[in-house]
């Protein structure tokens, strides 16, 4: 017989073994692909799509579309990340799945209201996405992937990101605690 | 022999597919490890759950592992795999940014598809958001490529940099994420929440 809050701490795999599991997907990446995972790469090649699409002459003219084709040739949503990323929805899906997990809600503290907590998840997807635009790839590609490959920007952008959200988690403590 | 897809031995299309194979993988991992909820991600900045910073370290030294034997194996060439260029003003700039939504938000771009694949809403609201923060990147890039391109330094090796071996500083990095291991359990039982 298990009690509930021990049935409750093996509800998620142990975060070490997940950790290696992690790593073997991100080496898979790198032999296969000869890059790391990655994540904000996909929505990139989303909005160069749309800004594309609805104002075609405009965007010649932009920098940052020029910089993508430089890097990407053909179809924008034909890259390794859009569909890397494809398969993230499927495979958290299927983990939702046999976990039980899977279910319409809006997550958030008892102390904030669910209209908080999606304003907060809106603001803080902006500065994530424009953030990790400068940062030439967010949590996943840039320090993640950096990292496993020893590269200097990689760890820089990783202490930069942990160590900014430590400095104010104290500020937005009453969103989480 | 790897990369597969950089040395040819695998059509374009192949290589596709296996990248959503390995997204099937990616997600998976993440969602098993708890990557799917936004006040489990937010526990490692108050303590309370650390489930990030060991799931993230763990990783990060088994690829850089598995990539150092790969390479002593013969099995890749690791001068065929990127590296991420180092732009020092836009990667710490870039960074903060990120780690003020990561702090505001409590998801990173990765974890909002996972957290969006079982239904969470808010998750679906971040990834809004990322849209808009990448479009508004994209409009003002004039703004900001001054930014943006400063402070080129190639593709340094952080173990470069530091005038150490590869497998040196994987070591030091290794001891250094153990002691971090040590310091996460400790909090997690200093700050206790039973309900999240």
């Amino acid at each position: 017989m298990v009690n509930s809050k021990e049935s409750k701490k093996t509800k998620y795999l142990n975060p070490y073994v997940g950790g290696v599991l992690l790593g073997i997907v991100l080496l898979a990446a790198n032999f296969v692909s000869g890059r790391g995972l990655g994540a904000s790469g996909a929505i990139k090649s989303v909005v160069v799509t749309s800004m594309t699409t609805i104002a075609p002459s405009a965007s010649e003219k932009s920098g940052f579309i020029k910089e993508f084709t430089a890097s990407h040739s053909g179809n924008p949503m034909k890259t390794w990340l859009v569909f890397e990323m494809l398969g993230v929805l499927v495979g958290g899906f299927f983990s939702g799945v046999l976990a039980g997990r899977v279910k319409l809600k809006v997550e958030h503290s008892p102390k904030i209201t669910s209209r908080k907590r999606l304003f907060l998840a809106l603001t803080g997807g902006v500065l994530f996405g424009f953030g990790s635009q400068l940062g030439r790839g967010c949590t996943s590609g840039s320090a993640l992937s950096g990292m496993a490959v020893l590269s200097l920007g990689g760890f820089i952008t990783m202490m930069a990101i942990f160590g900014t959200a430590y400095a104010f988690a104290y500020l937005f403590r009453k969103n989480w605690i | 022999m790897g990369p597969l897809s950089v040395n040819e031995l695998i059509s374009e299309n192949t290589n596709l597919f296996l990248a959503f194979i390995i997204g099937i993988g990616f997600g998976f991992v993440l969602e098993q490890s708890g990557f799917s909820s936004s006040r489990k991600l937010a526990g490692v900045f108050y303590g309370y759950d650390t489930v990030v910073l060991k799931v993230f370290f763990t990783a990060a030294i088994t690829a850089m592992l598995g990539l150092l034997f790969f390479s002593l194996f013969g099995w890749v060439d690791l001068n065929l795999v990127y590296v991420n260029p180092t732009y020092l003003t836009s990667a710490i700039i870039g960074g903060m940014i990120m780690g003020v939504g990561f702090i505001i938000g409590g998801y990173c771009p990765g974890t909002s598809f996972c957290g969006v694949s079982i239904g969470k809403i808010d998750a679906f609201v971040f990834i809004g958001g990322l849209f808009l923060g990448v479009l508004i990147f994209g409009l003002g890039y004039n703004i900001w490529d001054g930014m943006y391109l400063a402070k080129f330094l190639g593709s340094p090796k952080i173990s470069t940099t530091l005038g150490l071996s590869d497998g040196v500083f994987a070591f030091l990095l290794i001891i250094i994420a153990l002691v971090m291991f040590r310091v996460a359990e400790w909090a997690e039982k200093k700050f206790p929440r039973e309900q999240y």
